[in-house]
């Protein structure tokens, strides 16, 4: 389960993934019916699964309501902004959200030492 | 007695069934037509995590699935999964698609296949998938070709389409369409949401359908 993100522990984390080869998936979406609902509204959305990257170093910050997290990787950058939820779950993979006041995802970073799955997790 | 034997189903989300056609779905059961779901995706990429949240982007996938399992149960239907990826459908190649569709309905032989009105349908799935279901019935045989029943969502589409063909008043069938929507847990809210909004609860009551003929 999802809780408020502890900087501390998530700053741990984030070096603990440091300078090795990683999987990202990077989202940010306001819904696809955005403008169905508000013409005046313009749906917004980008996500990249399983970018195979190794950053240098990474750093969290906070912005008084939620965070930001930014890997500096040899040639660019990771970032994400308005991340307010974390969990590290069982395959060990740190995944960060962002959620609106009805927990709707607005913005997700994931990193992980595996690819993410291409299909349903049949897990649990 | 139904006039429709096999029914097909095609949408790309968990929940679309219900949502746009539970109780046309669960009329079309009680009257002894055989239904299929087929789901084009998990939804997986949705952004509804239950409200308060308890899914992430990736469990949700497994909830989403369980959820579809149990909104089947309550509309006596049975699923599939098509196995298509969450707001990709439009960027794979319609042929492939089309060619999948056609050969498993030239198999599963309907009489009756529903599916989204492409472009009217506003999720970009939505018509990606209605699209190639279309093409895919236009392509088999005309001896064998099932009716098309399209749900179109778009705010332009009595604008532009006029009238559906289709009317389903489905308020004999309204506890059965609300206890599926309950189901879709994870993203019953946003749903909930809508049903609080009376303009679209008395379109969740009355389901509408456009046929070929209707196709511009
Ligand atoms: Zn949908």
């Amino acid at each position: 389960m999802m809780e408020p993100i502890k900087p501390e522990k998530v700053q741990d984390i984030i070096d603990n993934f440091s300078e090795k080869p990683v999987y990202v998936h990077l989202e940010t979406t306001n819904g696809a019916y955005a403008s169905h609902f508000n013409e005046k509204a313009h749906n917004v959305g980008a996500f990249i699964r399983n970018a195979h990257v190794t950053y240098e170093h990474g750093k969290i910050i906070s912005t008084g309501g939620g965070y930001r997290v930014g890997l500096k990787l040899e040639l660019g950058w990771v970032y994400a902004e308005g991340l307010t939820d974390y969990e590290v779950d069982e395959h060990n993979r740190l995944l960060m959200a962002g959620h609106d006041e009805q927990g709707r995802l607005m913005v997700a970073l994931e990193i992980s030492e595996t690819p993410f799955a291409h299909e349903a997790d049949y897990h649990e | 007695m139904s006039d429709y034997k096999r029914v097909i189903v095609i949408f790309p989300h968990p929940d679309d069934e219900t949502f746009g056609a539970g109780g046309t779905l669960a009329s079309l059961v009680d009257a002894g037509s055989k239904v299929t779901y087929w789901c084009g995706t998990l939804g997986e990429m949705g952004r509804n995590m239950g409200n308060p949240v308890f899914a992430n982007r990736e469990t949700l996938s497994t909830y989403r699935k369980k959820e579809l399992d149990e909104a089947a149960g309550v509309l006596g239907i049975d699923v599939v999964h098509l196995g298509y990826r969450d707001k990709t459908i439009e960027f794979e190649v319609l042929e492939e698609m089309v060619t999948h569709l056609r050969t498993k309905l030239e198999e599963a032989k309907p009489d009756l296949v529903i599916t989204h009105f492409p472009g009217y349908a506003v999720h970009p799935d939505h018509d990606a998938l209605g699209r190639a279901a279309v093409e895919a019935v236009k392509e088999m045989k005309e001896e064998e070709r099932p009716d098309v029943w399209m749900h179109a969502i778009s705010n332009e589409t009595s604008e532009d389409l006029g009238a559906p063909a289709i009317l389903k008043d489905i308020s004999d069938y309204w506890d059965t369409k609300w206890k599926a929507i309950r189901t879709h847990l994870s993203q019953a809210d946003g749903m909930v949401d809508l049903i609080n909004r009376e303009d679209q609860l008395e379109r969740l009551k009355t389901e509408r359908f456009y046929t070929l003929d209707q196709l511009q």
